[in-house]
């Protein structure tokens, strides 16, 4: 019966971890040059290294805003008896998608959409905002999609734990802060770590916003289109890969130095939960 | 826990729904426009679209060549929820029920392309696809899709057939039943619940999925959203209308499927809990 | 912080009261706690016992009504406000704090100095006898410490009132006997007030001081352990009791013992209220038994041995059935006469019919 799982083990070796192995080897065959041709060469180009840092300044920000925003409304919904029309409307931008988020935004942060309109006819600005087709566009569209999983994350986190144990806090004369402080946070930090892990992964590897709301050949060139570009318009495929390895690294590291973090500052069992 | 009833708490809880009110005011205002556009002849400079027109969705009928389009999102989305289930029910039968050597390692082999992004596996995989001479058919996009949505369903449906009793298989291997009469008479009818809501959001999340499709379809295999992106992108060469008329059929199309999945599932199941 | 002293006279609940949406789960509730008693509040599950324990609390509002701690109302203030001490069904400890930083919790709350703090928790720690386990997380220790480290951190600020709601019911049978016994020599040993919720009679009748018996947001009986088990006020807290036998009857005769009429034969009983008409019989199995002279007439349907006596269910001609208690073997299809002394056939009006 065991065997039962082998064909989902067998499809997930050959189409994920073959192709990023693949990926791997290929990404040290480079189409000229010695075995890092491909990664030296990344370095050398301010047009491709430049990508890391472009990516890193909208994806932490990003991330940190929607985690921080996260938690005071997550704190909120969870005393709500409806909650169910909330989090079905704030899926509904996680599931209709970034490309459909971008073509939205596109219109209604345009010179001549209701979000101008309605600074203008409030006469806190004198001519349309620009928006669009730069770093803010990108920006707002990551927090339209982002905030939604983010939230959503944290709430299931939050509910988790045992509600009784913010009673018992309560009884014992902690006010709202310091139950906060004392009980609800060091139990979210574990949850909250992975909210912020999963939220920056996301953020990370923005795509068709940076290319469609964003200005993708300045600020807004992200490590994703650098790779895109590799693959599919210069048909290079091995510096594509190495692209995509460095893409996958950093990813790894940013989430390694967060679970490191967790455990400086949190030392208790590693569920979040029951008393 | 009660509500505080202190002014600050009352202040502060204010302040919470004014900045939720504002999130969904945005989030409603950019659908809004997208739908009034696609259905106005001209928007400029005013509140609301000058007139009323439904030129726009013939346009995308026949210029964006939607039947084909829309042919191969069906077609795409069915073959994935049929082989994600297909690979996954089984699979996740075997992870809830069996503590085998590996069980760890295959958690983890599943749990990899769900918080993995798309863009960041999709580059190498449409690599090999490409050189099996793949991407770029219908099969190509298939395959892509399934990546993430195997190991989806198997998340999902791991927790329901841990609930379900192991004595009952028991009994009906007691009476006789073999793997295949267990499968079809006893354990698909128990978890036809957790199977459709599974596959319900593989169906959802297909139909969204732009990174992996988009690297991977070729001319003649673009899904809906795919198109919409090209069309996006290419701006200009069209009227912004139709492109929103275009958006709207993409949005129409999700949403159904949403509304109806929301009918089995709870909404935070789409983000997909990464508790284990 | 914390505005109760511990020496406070009374808690009163003043015609208190609850809704959920169109649920009225309590429903004007008047009882006043004295200084040193300890209170059960029995009944079965969804009778509002928790409802009344958690508005006392404060983490829940009242719909209407008012708390008073002698001359102060403290319905208005925040559980946090209150200082009272709870121990909760599932213990409710912190599981990222130790079992010593758990007990501190409520000290540090109020800003004790620390050498108090520890002082105060190394105290409570023996009191519970609990030392060995101070640096223990909640999760490395069993039910039955754990469930003490509850209670040690509910009483270490002192509270004037300790609420215990349900605390032995996670328990196995062995370790609740012996948790009881504790439970109460804890609350002689501090004289505070204490309020204590269950469902289980036996543990309400040998804990408590006085008993509040509740039944769908009403108080149905107020009084002590004895009187609660021989003398319910109502028909339905009779029934709760262990009152098996309820039967429809009529009165026959007044005086000072009524007789009603069970089956046709006329019994004595004592009324519990005023009673004229159509009465509701109510007599324990262990009450009623068979003898040679006795006035009902009964056929034994079934009888099972609980070593020393037998306890049996016989039915009478019209119908009716009773559960009796037997010293002498019966068995299936006997005919026998069943009858109890006066004063444990208690009568009540028929309109409470549970």
């Amino acid at each position: 019966m065991t065997l039962l799982v082998l064909p989902a083990v067998l499809f997930i070796l050959a189409l994920f971890v073959y192709p990023f192995l693949y990926g791997l080897w290929l990404s040290f065959r480079p189409n000229g040059g010695g075995g890092l041709a491909n990664y030296a060469k990344f370095f050398a180009d301010p047009f491709l290294y430049t990508t890391i840092t472009k990516t890193l300044m909208l994806a932490v920000p990003v991330t940190v805003l929607n985690v921080v925003v996260s938690i005071p409304v997550a704190l909120r919904v969870r005393l709500m008896r409806h909650q169910r029309l909330l989090t079905t409307i704030l899926v509904v931008p996680i599931t209709l998608g970034t490309v459909l988020v971008s073509e939205g935004l596109l219109t209604y942060l345009g010179p001549r959409g209701w979000v101008n309109r309605v600074l203008l006819d409030l006469g806190l600005i004198g001519t349309p905002v620009r928006l669009l087709h730069n770093y803010w566009g990108v920006f707002l569209s990551l927090v339209i999609t982002g905030f939604p999983f983010t939230f959503l994350l944290t709430l299931s986190y939050l509910t988790g734990i045992d509600p009784a144990l913010e009673n018992a806090a309560a009884v014992l004369g902690a006010p709202a802060r310091e139950r906060f402080k004392r009980v609800l946070l060091p139990l979210l930090i574990p949850g909250l770590t992975i909210t912020l892990a999963l939220s920056f992964v996301q953020a990370f590897s923005v795509f068709p916003s940076a290319i469609l709301l964003g200005e993708p050949a300045g600020a807004t060139r992200v490590i994703s289109i650098a790779a895109y570009t590799a693959a599919f318009e210069q048909y290079d495929y091995s510096l594509a890969s190495a692209i995509a390895m460095l893409m996958a690294g950093i990813q790894v590291i940013i989430v390694l130095a967060l679970l490191a973090a967790r455990g400086l500052i949190y030392s208790g069992p590693a569920a979040s939960g029951k008393g | 826990m009660r509500a505080d009833r202190t002014p600050g708490a009352r202040a502060w809880a204010f302040a919470v729904w004014v900045l939720v009110a504002f999130f969904v005011l945005n989030l409603a205002g950019m659908i809004a426009t997208v739908v009034l556009d696609s259905i106005g002849t001209h928007w400029f400079a005013t509140w609301l679209p000058a007139g009323w027109t439904g030129r726009w969705y013939g346009m995308v009928w026949n210029e964006f060549q939607l039947p084909p389009i829309l042919i191969v999102t069906v077609e795409v989305v069915a073959a994935v929820i049929l082989l994600s289930g297909l690979i996954g029910v089984p699979a996740a039968y075997a992870m809830a029920r069996r503590d085998f050597p590996g069980r760890r390692v295959a958690m983890l082999l599943f749990l990899l392309p769900l918080l993995v992004p798309p863009i960041t596996y999709g580059i190498p995989l449409a690599t090999v696809l490409y050189q099996a001479h793949l991407a770029g058919t219908i099969w190509g996009v298939i395959l892509a899709n399934l990546v993430p949505g195997v190991p989806f369903v198997i998340l999902i449906m791991i927790p329901f057939i841990e609930q379900i009793d192991p004595r009952i298989e028991a009994a009906a291997r007691v009476y006789g039943a073999g793997m295949g009469r267990l499968f079809g008479q006893v354990l698909v009818p128990l978890l036809t619940p957790g199977i459709l809501a599974a596959l319900l959001l593989v169906l959802v999340r297909t139909i969204a999925m732009f990174e992996l499709t988009f690297l991977t379809a070729g001319p003649t295999s673009q899904t809906l959203v795919v198109a919409l992106y090209y069309a996006v992108f290419a701006a200009g060469v069209r009227p912004q209308q139709s492109i929103d008329a275009m958006a709207v059929v993409y949005t129409v199309t999700t949403m159904m499927w949403l509304l109806i999945t929301l009918r089995f599932v709870n909404p935070t199941q789409l983000v997909g809990r990464a508790r284990r | 912080m914390a505005i109760a002293s511990r020496d406070f006279r009374a808690l009163r609940l003043d015609h208190i009261s609850r809704c959920f949406g169109t649920l009225n789960a309590l429903k004007d509730v008047t009882l006043s706690v004295e200084r040193g008693e300890f209170i059960a509040l029995l009944g079965p599950s969804g009778c509002g016992k928790s409802t009344a324990l958690n508005c006392i609390a404060g983490l829940l509002d009242l719909s209407g009504g008012a708390i008073w701690l002698d001359e102060q109302r403290i319905d208005n203030l925040g559980p946090e406000r209150r200082g009272f001490g709870m121990v909760f069904q599932n213990y409710a400890l912190f599981p990222h704090m130790t079992v010593r930083r758990n007990i501190a919790f409520g000290l540090v709350t109020q800003h004790r100095p620390k050498a108090e703090i520890s002082r105060r928790v190394d105290e409570a720690l023996t009191l519970v006898r609990l030392t060995a386990q101070a640096e223990k997380l909640p999760g490395q220790i069993s039910g039955g410490q754990q469930q003490r480290v509850a209670i040690a951190r509910a009483i270490v600020v002192e509270p004037p009132l300790v609420l215990m709601d349900e605390p032995l019911s996670n328990l196995d049978a062995k370790l609740r006997l012996e948790m009881r016994a504790e439970i109460r020599r804890i609350h002689n040993s501090l004289g505070c007030a204490s309020i204590y919720v269950t469902h289980d009679q036996e543990e309400a009748l040998s804990l408590a001081d006085r008993i509040v018996v509740m039944r769908e947001g009403e108080m149905r009986h107020v009084g002590c352990p004895e009187e609660l088990y021989a003398r319910p006020a109502h028909a339905d807290v009779a029934e709760f009791m262990g009152y098996r036998n309820l039967v429809r009857s009529r009165v026959e005769a007044a005086g000072n013992t009524l007789t009603v009429s069970i089956a046709g034969a006329r019994l004595s009983g004592t009324p519990m209220e005023a009673v004229n008409g159509d009465a509701l019989v109510a007599i324990r199995p262990e009450d009623l038994t068979p003898a040679g002279d006795a006035p009902i007439a009964a056929t034994v349907d079934a009888a099972e041995y609980r070593g020393r006596e037998f306890y049996g269910f016989a039915r009478t001609a019209d119908g009716t059935e009773l559960y009796f208690r037997s010293e002498r073997r019966v068995t299936a299809g006997d005919a026998i006469r069943l009858g109890a002394p006066p004063e444990r056939v208690l009568i009540y009006a028929a309109g409470d019919a549970p």
